[in-house]
């Protein structure tokens, strides 16, 4: 009786035809690629809830302390206030260690998960019209959960996160003309100022998960009204979608999807460890860890940085520093085009028309090899950005593989294309023109000991299930 | 019971156990394996049980197919009515063409108050960048403030100095290193600023601005652990290999009577990666 006071009350204030009937009985296509975008959001749960912990305990403050704590190497040492209390959360606080590492392994499912999902949707061209917004706001929501994770472990003031910070720092402050001004007023002063860390903090846990609930909130709005793209079945119309009905079939596997994903961060934030802060030390300006690595996704600019060339630009008496163009203006370039892309596309191919359809990657050979060639691409920046570690490992000069790896940036995602392009382009060919069935051609033994050909033109024709049905008769 | 039941009751099952369990583990004292372990069991058992129940216990519900959109699509008039309703609105503000653009004019006027908290956010840069702290005649000491001497460091030795009482100073950080006196190649204007072998440049990086922790000496070359610049300690630490544009600032310094090391100025050039201001 409950739920039929809930149903009549909802109704009669949102909408006298059944409101909730249409929604609930909403369908959802299912392939396993559309999980992608769930795990994204499912790990942004997760990343509220232990961040919300995680908040209680943490100290945004710079102020200096002399370690106390059970941590027995670092006891005696001056730190921060902000460095002591994630010691604090690590050691001391129960199950603070769990949350924490939960926390940061969740961030890194996040935007790999957002990339992953990225890439289907680009791969199936489903951010065609009319989800050129989707598309835009998802791109954003990339670029805000980099933000997130960034400010994220720059905040526990340890050597490594402050030495990533110096180079944002750096390189607002490359920007030309405003390029000081813009990093007095961010940074609050000459880094490392003392506003620094609360300014992290109030970015990290108000601003950028206020942007992405935002954008979330109506990125899913968005899939809700203008429904999914899929593989459609043979037989049904574009104008028609094709799936699981919401309730309670595709709720009760999203929602255990959700749970799954939960159950491996938790996994994962329990018995892998994840930046170590003790291990690190507190923050000095003076020093820097060797090798210094960042989180994955900032890999790829990390790795611009290190094989851009030593340019710095001098006019009418000003310096435009070296790190303007590869921290600032690629980034930036790249990061537009991708959130442009499918207008780009949409003019290049002279496209006009909705589309309801995923596509098939073989389908598109141009957009699939530019796509692979892009990932490509990336993978060749994230290996440029620990070329220290690699060199080490493969027992080279730094200097070998950065010469070898400048090469292979431009050689590489050219050849990609082209084979994906070919690989794609076959495929289709051998989808839109299935193999004809060879002539059907029997030898009979004649009664002189030869054999004689016999055709059969219209059994040669038939298709396979008959013939093989003729070849079971005895 | 079906064996699919007996799946998603075993999932629930060990997820309940697990939750409790975990109860035990947290009373006890806790332990960051035993609780990360627990919880993922805890929450993967009711979503394996959740997703064996959708799969396997719903055969029935089937995959329907339905219209995406359940309104009929918008008409030519429909979208004629929607522009004439905006314009018209527009309209009706732009009639009165001296109170719209006064309109503006306050809009506008507010857009520009409403920076005003953003100056509050930092101090002008002024030339805050182009100094440290470095003045004539301040002594070079270690991170912990021990004064150095000439005989501190040994020849193809190095340490990290700032002027005395700003220890730890970002931007004053400097590395102080010994090498033989005739290999050094500085220009004549610098070379009475490093004796005896002795010669500080500033420790930032003039790449990104990270603190240069390597000094290869066998090369007499400092490296950046960041982006691996390459700076040669004898040549005016003029970058030899990757990022960086251009040298390391030098800290002209003297030995004092005392045996002391002090400065004999500022560094020569605005320390760390470029920047609009500077020349």
């Amino acid at each position: 009786m409950i739920v039929r006071r809930l149903v009549d009350g909802v109704d009669e204030r949102l909408d006298g035809t059944s409101f909730i009937r249409r929604n609930l009985g909403k369908v959802f296509p299912d392939h396993w690629s559309f999980m992608l975008g769930e795990l994204a959001l499912y790990s942004f749960v997760m990343l509220l809830l232990t961040g919300t912990f995680l908040s209680l305990f943490f100290v945004a403050s710079p102020a200096e302390t002399v370690y106390r704590g059970p941590y027995a190497p670092m006891q005696g040492s001056e730190v921060s206030l902000a460095y002591e209390s994630v010691l604090r959360i690590s050691f001391e606080v129960r199950a603070g260690l769990v949350m924490r590492q939960t926390h940061h392994w969740a961030a890194l499912v996040f935007v790999a998960s957002m990339t992953a999902h990225l890439v289907r949707v680009f791969f199936t061209g489903a951010f065609r019209k009319p989800r050129e917004l989707s598309w835009i706001i998802g791109v954003t929501l990339l670029v805000a959960g980099i933000g997130g994770g960034f400010t994220g472990y720059s905040l526990p003031d340890d050597l490594l996160s402050g030495t990533g910070l110096r180079i944002i720092y750096s390189a607002v402050l490359s920007i030309p003309v405003v390029g000081t001004w813009l990093a007095y007023l961010f940074f609050g002063g000459e880094f490392p100022s003392a506003e620094l860390i609360p300014r992290l903090f109030v970015m990290h846990i108000l601003l950028i998960p206020a942007l992405i609930t935002g954008l979330l909130s109506a990125h899913l709005a968005l899939v809700w009204h203008q429904t999914h793209t899929q593989f459609r079945p043979k037989g049904t119309p574009e104008s028609s979608v094709t799936g699981t009905p919401v309730w309670p079939k595709f709720a009760l596997k999203s929602v255990g999807l959700a749970f799954i994903t939960f159950a491996v961060l938790a996994a994962l934030g329990g018995l892998s460890q994840i930046n170590p802060v003790w291990l690190y030390g507190p923050f000095v300006p003076y020093s820097a860890p060797s090798p210094a690595q960042p989180d994955f996704y900032a890999g790829w600019l990390e790795g611009i940085l290190r094989l851009w060339p030593n340019w710095e630009f001098h006019v009418f008496g000003h310096t435009i520093g070296e790190l303007f163009l590869p921290a600032v203006v690629i980034p930036g370039i790249i990061f537009t085009a991708l959130a442009l892309w499918p207008f780009i596309e949409a003019r290049a191919k002279h496209d006009t028309a909705v589309h309801h359809d995923a596509q098939r990657p073989r389908d598109e050979p141009v957009r699939s090899g530019i796509g692979a060639a892009g990932i490509a691409f990336f993978v060749l920046l994230m290996l440029a950005g620990s070329n220290d570690v690699l060199a080490k490992y493969l027992q080279v000069e730094v200097d070998t593989l950065n010469g070898v790896l400048k090469v292979l940036l431009f050689v590489v995602p050219v050849l990609v294309y082209a084979i994906t392009w070919w690989i794609c382009r076959d495929l289709h060919a051998r989808d839109s023109a299935p193999i004809a069935h060879p002539p059907r051609v029997e030898f009979r033994r004649n009664a002189e000991g030869g054999f004689d050909e016999h055709h059969d033109e219209a059994r040669s024709r038939g298709d396979v299930a008959a013939t093989q049905g003729d070849r079971e008769q005895p | 019971m079906k064996r699919d039941e007996r799946v998603v009751a075993a999932a629930l099952g060990v997820s309940i156990l697990a939750a409790l369990t975990l109860f035990v583990v947290y009373v006890r004292g806790g332990n960051p394996q035993a609780e990360g372990a627990l919880l993922a069991l805890a929450l993967g058992g009711v979503g394996i049980g959740l997703l064996v129940w959708a799969k396997r216990l719903m055969p029935h519900i089937r995959d329907e197919t339905q219209p995406r959109s359940k309104t009929a699509p918008a008409t030519e008039a429909d979208r004629e009515a929607a522009v004439e309703t905006m314009e018209s609105g527009v309209e009706e503000i732009r009639r009165r063409r001296f109170l719209s653009r006064m309109l503006i004019g306050a809009a506008g006027a507010l857009g520009l108050a409403a920076l005003i908290p953003i100056r509050s956010l930092g101090r002008s840069p002024g030339d805050s960048l182009v100094h440290t702290k470095w003045t004539p005649g301040a002594r070079l000491v270690t991170a912990e403030g021990t004064p150095v001497t000439e005989s501190t460091l040994e020849t193809g030795s190095f340490t990290t100095v700032f002027p005395e009482g700003f220890e730890g100073s970002a931007d004053s950080q400097a590395v102080l290193i010994r090498v033989e006196p005739d290999q050094l190649q500085l220009p004549p204007d610098r070379i009475a600023g490093a004796p005896d072998g002795l010669v500080a440049y500033s420790k930032i990086c003039t790449h990104a601005g990270c603190p240069l922790g390597l000094y290869l000496a066998a090369t007499h070359e400092l490296r950046c652990p960041c982006h691996q610049s390459t700076f040669d300690v004898l040549d005016g630490a003029r970058p030899v290999y990757g990022p960086a544009p251009k040298p390391l600032p030098q800290l002209p310094i003297e030995i004092a009577d005392d045996g002391s090391l002090r400065a004999l100025g500022d560094f020569s050039d605005p320390v760390g990666p470029g920047f609009w201001e500077q020349a």
